[in-house]
């Protein structure tokens, strides 16, 4: 497309091993990026928004039995298939190539979320709630989504903005912030001393669907027995 | 006046009781769906039960069942006229209507089910201050194209014939029809030159209109096999749609045949010999649907890859089971007995089975859409759908709209075209 080559690659690296399931990377999500907190009944219709979740997976029969924990958030996929079936760009490939979404052009077709192998687009069904008092403690750096614009994970791309322009060099996304076992990594692929593209260079390093060629950049590292 | 012309213009002249008896009711209906519609761009797009991962469902199975049924003009009446059979004569009209009618309607849900449906206008390419065009990658915006296109095309499809028809109108009605007759009549006055005209012009356009109906379905199949969902991503969707669309065109047409002759008392112009070849027709689609049918299912059984697998489960043993053998019995089993055998088959089994394909069409797309949805590739995501009264308001109130439009279409143009019948005398010069 002609636009000159960033320097940044973000990328992440997840290791299953280490992560014990406690979802402290979810709560988290949901207070840095103002994800709204549905209300009982629309959570049953299998309308809770996270873009962050803690997938479990057993192994073995009973009792032997092992839990297996693996946070699925977007892939910010190089091949994304979200990207080309949206009609109005509202989900695109930025120059650092996060897969963005910009809620101001969506018009709501959700052909992007159902395209999406990993499951991991919400929409707004509705005009976003929070019950009392959780409205006052919204991040002033993240925007609000209104009622039928699709939403998804940014790797907190407002945390990438700051850092980049008041030159931080501890730039992590809520989840890994919070992560208390430090399964989480993120960092810039591009750099070859980042420890996430030490991590994605692991002999423990998968990407996750990767047989469909989405080229994600959130690797998983988990034991292969 | 001679006999054809009296007993085509009688349905125009008049408003019987019946007619309104039939109509107000079902403006009523029309008008409740609009008032659903309002209350789900009030309240937001939630008030239907869609929800992840099923984001689509009833209004996308309601616009595939749509612009199927506007294939119902184009097969018979393009095809038809290709291949000069002289029995499609009083059906051509019935058809061409049915398709113009049935694409306004279709056309009407991708706006329906989008989140933010006020501005659906962003899909068009035009010149615009968010100096933003379109994204032709994707299939919403080749659908955009080629139902505006169809649509065009199936209007001018409809409108060429029913110009000797409206001239002729013109010179005996009176108030504000002759108005109107007069306006769409376009000064027609019968010349040889006109008629050369004419012929020229609708063999043109029932070349063209017959490759635009199988793009646009095709299209429309595109919207879900370039997805990678499981059981969406398949290379028989594009002729397995047009199969359909023409299959359900053509019961949509049989059904609409037997209301006009019933109603209009039109049975010596609507032949048992009519629906005896329509009938023919439709037997073979159902051959043909069912072909392409076992083609899709057995692959994905057959080969048994695991993500496939767990949504041809859900299909034809698990939670829509029941609605895809219905579709079965529906689409191949209830035409293929009444049709197939000659001694059954008859105007009545005719209308029966078309209501049935009717139905088991209506299925099908919601076999295609729902259970892909609920089945997505991780398991973890897996969801199920039932509608809400929005939609199946939304739904219901596009039959009533199209049985409204086709009656006040009726009511304003002779239904059957009446020169194809007998030649109109040339306009006086005046």
């Amino acid at each position: 497309m002609g636009g000159k080559v960033s320097e940044h690659r973000w990328g992440m690296a997840i290791d299953l091993d280490r992560c014990t399931g406690c979802q402290a990377c979810v709560a988290a999500c949901h207070a840095e990026n103002n994800l709204p907190v549905s209300n009982p009944e629309q959570a049953a219709l299998g309308r809770a928004v996270h873009w962050i979740r803690v997938d479990r997976y057993y192994e073995g029969e009973f009792p032997n039995i092992r839990v297996k924990h693996r946070p699925v958030l977007c892939q910010q996929c190089d091949e994304a298939p979200c990207e080309p079936v949206c009609p109005v760009y509202a989900t695109y490939k930025n120059p650092e190539g996060l897969n963005v979404q910009v809620y101001n052009r969506c018009v709501g077709t959700r052909y992007c979320a159902n395209n999406c192998p990993y499951s991991v687009r919400f929409f707004n069904w509705f005009d976003p709630e929070w019950p009392e008092p959780l409205q006052l403690q919204h991040n002033p750096d993240v925007s609000i989504r209104e009622s039928g614009v699709m939403e998804k994970c940014t790797f907190c791309i407002q945390r990438i903005k700051r850092a980049e322009e008041e030159g931080a060099n501890n730039l992590q996304p809520a989840c890994v912030q919070s992560c208390p076992a430090e399964a989480m990594v993120f960092g810039d692929l591009n750099d070859p001393e980042s420890k996430v593209s030490q991590l994605a260079e692991n002999s423990r390093a998968t990407q996750f669907l990767e047989e469909l060629g989405t080229k994600p950049k959130v690797f998983y590292l988990e034991r292969v027995k | 006046m001679d006999d054809v012309r009296r007993d085509l213009w009688r349905p125009l002249q008049g408003t019987s009781w019946r007619y309104l008896a039939v109509l107000l009711p079902l403006s009523m209906v029309t008008l409740w769906g609009l008032i659903a519609w309002g209350y789900q761009l009030d309240r937001g797009i939630g008030v239907a039960n869609i929800r992840r991962p099923v984001f689509w469902a009833f209004y996308l199975v309601d616009f595939v069942f749509w612009i199927g049924i506007s294939h119902a003009g184009t097969l018979i009446s393009a095809i038809l006229r290709l291949t000069e059979a002289e029995w499609r004569k009083p059906v051509t009209r019935a058809a061409e209507a049915i398709t113009v009618f049935a694409l306004m309607i279709g056309g009407m849900f991708p706006i329906i089910h989008l989140g933010r449906a006020w501005i659906f206008y962003w899909l068009i390419p035009y010149p615009n201050t968010r100096l933003l065009w379109p994204n032709f990658r994707s299939p919403l915006m080749w659908d955009l194209c080629a139902i505006s296109t169809y649509l065009i095309g199936s209007s001018i499809f409809l409108f060429l014939p029913l110009i000797p028809d409206v001239a002729q109108l013109a010179r005996h009605a009176k108030g504000w029809r002759r108005w109107v007759y007069r306006k769409l009549a376009l000064g027609w006055t019968g010349s040889d030159r006109e008629w050369h005209a004419l012929e020229r012009a609708m063999k043109l356009m029932a070349g063209i209109i017959l490759a635009v109906a199988v793009s646009v379905h095709t299209v429309v199949a595109w919207d879900f096999s370039m997805a990678i969902a499981p059981m969406w991503h398949s290379t028989i969707f594009g002729p397995y749609f047009v199969v359909g669309a023409i299959f359900s065109g053509i019961a949509a047409l049989i059904l609409a045949m037997a209301v006009i002759r019933r109603t209009m008392h039109l049975e010596q112009y609507l032949t048992p010999h009519h629906f005896n070849n329509l009938a023919k027709l439709l037997l073979l689609m159902s051959l043909l649907w069912v072909y392409f049918t076992v083609s899709e299912n057995l692959t994905v059984w057959y080969g048994n890859e695991p993500k496939e697998m767990m949504v041809f489960g859900a299909r034809t043993r698990g939670t829509f089971a029941p609605y895809f053998w219905t579709m079965v019995v529906c689409n191949f089993f209830i035409p293929f007995v009444l049709l197939g055998i000659r001694k059954l088959r008859s105007i009545q089994t005719a209308i029966i089975s078309s209501v049935t394909v009717l139905i088991g069409m209506w299925l099908e797309r919601f076999i295609i859409i729902v259970p892909t949805l609920s089945r997505p590739r991780l398991a973890a995501a897996w969801g199920s759908y039932s509608p809400s009264w929005v939609e199946i308001s939304i739904t219901v109130a596009t039959f009533a709209t199209m049985v409204v439009l086709y009656l006040m279409f009726a009511k304003l143009f002779p239904i059957i075209s009446i020169w194809e019948f007998k030649p109109h005398d040339r306009v006086p010069e005046r």
